[in-house]
């Protein structure tokens, strides 16, 4: 065992995986000197230039370049720099790499992996700062993984690594350095799919994925000394996603808070409301609640209005009060 | 541009005559795919009359199955050339069940053949550029001798995508040739709406790679310059671009009409220049081909038309549950 933070986990996933496997390659802006994250910090010196790619400050062609790796035999990891620069490759992603193999009729497949920093609460303003998973969650063909703690953050890369269709891999920024756990030593994957219970408890029940979910967490943990108990489930896969987890989740207490930092409208929170009231309506004792930044081309670089918008540890734990309260 | 006027050479009648009738086949399907719309048969045609020189001529100087290709859905001919049954295509164009590119999913023509190393396409414009990099990277990593050519009309070259693959391409020195139709129409825009240089090779030189123009509706012409080309991208010397200058007779598909862009007398011009009439000028001249051949060679390829329309119209469609296959991979 090794205590590891979110990002140290991503690394050595990173460098086993291409230990492992001499047709992997990773590429993206300034990877060979670490990355502006230093995620790949020191691959270059292991690895060579030809198999940690400098690209050229052009997105769609990142992800370009990598669907053709892949289809000829390699195992691409791009890294897109920012969640907010990831639109100039979004007609590679949905309109290419998700429809790769249903337009070929399994003609051919795109093993490659998107790795996408996103997220708020880093003062990185409106163009450091967005998430962008229901965009990406809402087209079929491709998966889509954010996952919330560093075990899970290495053994869910290598399962994307290892998986024979398109990954996009969403990484909170504000997690890279502040979670930390310790990971045993050697291999192991985490699969893409399963939504993982964090907590059980009677009285509600809180959904979350990505950083929000330990957000949710450490609410729930401050919630039980009130004598509220809170079941979290952290879905860590919105593509393809656990409906039965969900349903479970909000079945066992009736009572279900969404949170998520993207904001509210056509948000991924909608799509979870909407199979709980389809799914479990008849246990519900309480209208489904969502939690999120409000509709506003947010974040202000302005760290009061920041912390205004976003969904923090407190506004999670006054709504998980309110909820239980109903 | 440049033009061959040299003899042909010697002990490659066959292979000439092997292009020609691979461009009468292609020219007859395309026609036959653009009436079977007109008669209420097939939903959707896009095609490549007046394509062929560049298309066969090209696809002559690949190593089928070996080298990767990447063709536009004009490239009828590219896949005749490197072997596609007319049947196959037309299981395409009726979107039956067995369609080998895409089981029925894609428009017409939109092409993949796995066996061959065609790969899959949109219809996003120069969106398969960056792929035709990407496949040329991996090849150069992997320590392969293979070859990647990725087919585009001018108007791709308007594309970001264009840009950011030349450019990674070059960057790297891949082995990849970037083969544009320039028919001078993207739909209804002219060239000069598109951009403002009379040759799409010179943008090349922006990338520091070398273009070259073709006399696109020369047959020979562009054997000789591709097949050039790709040894020199085997030789490590490549991306290389080459513009084929040619002309589409028809519209730019079944749901165009080019008669509200185009004058027809621009079409009667370069359908003096048509590139199958060339061919079979210079084999007649040279006595390669004798006029009772070419009846034989026309006929052929008709009666194939005729019997590969008449079993593909009567395959089946895919089962509904046929829809819900291959979002991902099924042994995953």
């Amino acid at each position: 065992m090794a205590l590891k933070t979110y990002i140290e986990a991503i690394r050595d996933a990173l460098i086993e995986e291409m230990d492992r496997a001499p047709n992997m390659l990773v590429l993206g802006e300034d990877i060979q000197e670490g990355g502006v994250f230093r995620a790949t910090d020191g691959m270059l010196e292991r690895f060579g230039p030809q198999r940690v790619l400098d690209t050229p400050l052009a997105e769609s062609s990142i992800v370009g370049v990598s669907i053709g790796m892949a289809t000829n035999g390699c195992l691409p990891v791009a890294e897109l720099q920012f969640a907010d620069f990831a639109y100039p490759a979004f007609n590679q992603l949905i309109s290419e790499a998700a429809r790769w193999r249903y337009r070929s009729y399994n003609g051919w497949g795109c093993p490659m992996v998107v790795r996408i920093p996103y997220g708020a609460g880093i003062r990185g303003a409106m163009y450091h700062s967005q998430s962008i998973e229901a965009m990406l969650a809402h087209v079929p063909g491709l998966k889509v993984v954010m996952p919330s703690t560093p075990y899970d953050a290495k053994g869910m890369l290598k399962a994307a690594i290892r998986d024979p269709d398109p990954v996009i891999y969403l990484e909170h920024k504000r997690a890279y350095r502040m979670l930390k756990e310790e990971l045993p030593d050697g291999d192991y994957t985490v699969p893409i799919g399963p939504a993982r219970l964090r907590r059980e408890g009677d009285d509600i029940t809180v959904i979350s994925y990505g950083l929000m979910a330990h957000e949710c967490l450490q609410a729930a943990e401050e919630l039980a000394a009130e004598g509220i108990d809170a079941t979290v489930l952290d879905l860590r896969t919105l593509a393809p996603l656990d409906r039965d987890a969900i349903v479970a989740a909000a079945r066992r207490t009736g009572k279900a808070l969404i949170v998520h930092e993207d904001n509210l409208t056509g948000g991924f929170g909608g799509e979870i409301a909407a199979i709980i009231a389809e799914h479990a309506f008849d246990d519900l004792d309480a209208p489904v609640r969502r939690l999120a930044t409000p509709d506003v081309p947010a974040m202000p670089f302005n760290g009061a209005l920041e912390d205004f918008l976003l969904p923090s540890r407190e506004k999670i734990a006054d709504a998980m009060r309110d909820l239980a309260a109903y | 541009m440049t033009t061959t006027d040299t003899r042909l050479e010697s002990g490659t009648s066959d292979l000439y005559l092997s292009m020609y009738r691979d461009m009468v086949r292609s020219r007859v399907l395309s026609d036959r795919m653009f009436a079977l719309n007109r008669q209420g048969r097939a939903a959707f045609a896009v095609t490549g009359q007046g394509h062929e020189a560049a298309q066969v001529g090209s696809a002559y100087a690949l190593t089928a199955g070996a080298d990767w290709v990447l063709p536009y859905y004009r490239d009828v001919g590219v896949l005749v050339a490197l072997g596609m049954k007319p049947y196959d295509i037309l299981l395409g164009l009726f979107a039956k069940a067995g369609d080998p590119t895409s089981g029925g999913r894609q428009m017409p023509c939109h092409w993949s053949w796995p066996e061959m190393r065609v790969v899959t396409r949109s219809s996003v414009i120069a969106a398969n550029l960056p792929h035709a990099a990407g496949i040329a990277y991996a090849s150069k990593l992997l320590g392969r001798g293979e070859v990647t050519i990725v087919y585009f009309g001018e108007g791709a070259t308007s594309e970001g995508d264009f840009h950011e693959a030349v450019n990674f391409a070059a960057i790297h020195q891949l082995p990849v040739v970037f083969f544009c139709e320039n028919n001078g129409y993207a739909i209804s825009e002219s060239q000069e709406k598109q951009m403002a240089i009379l040759h799409v090779a010179d943008r090349a030189r922006g990338y520091g790679i070398e273009g070259q123009t073709v006399d696109g509706n020369d047959a020979l012409t562009v054997l000789q310059t591709t097949r050039w080309v790709i040894e020199e991208c085997r030789r490590g010397l490549g991306p290389k671009l080459i513009e084929a200058k040619t002309y589409r007779y028809a519209p730019h598909t079944s749901s165009d009409d080019d008669r509200r862009y185009r004058t027809r007398a621009e079409l009667e011009e370069w359908t003096r220049k048509d590139p199958i009439d060339r061919l079979r000028n210079r084999l007649l001249a040279d006595g390669v081909l004798t006029p009772d051949a070419d009846g034989a060679i026309r006929a052929a390829a008709q009666r194939e038309i005729d019997e590969a329309v008449e079993a593909a119209e009567r395959a089946p469609d895919p089962p509904d549950d046929d829809a819900f296959r291959y979002v991902f991979a099924e042994d995953a």
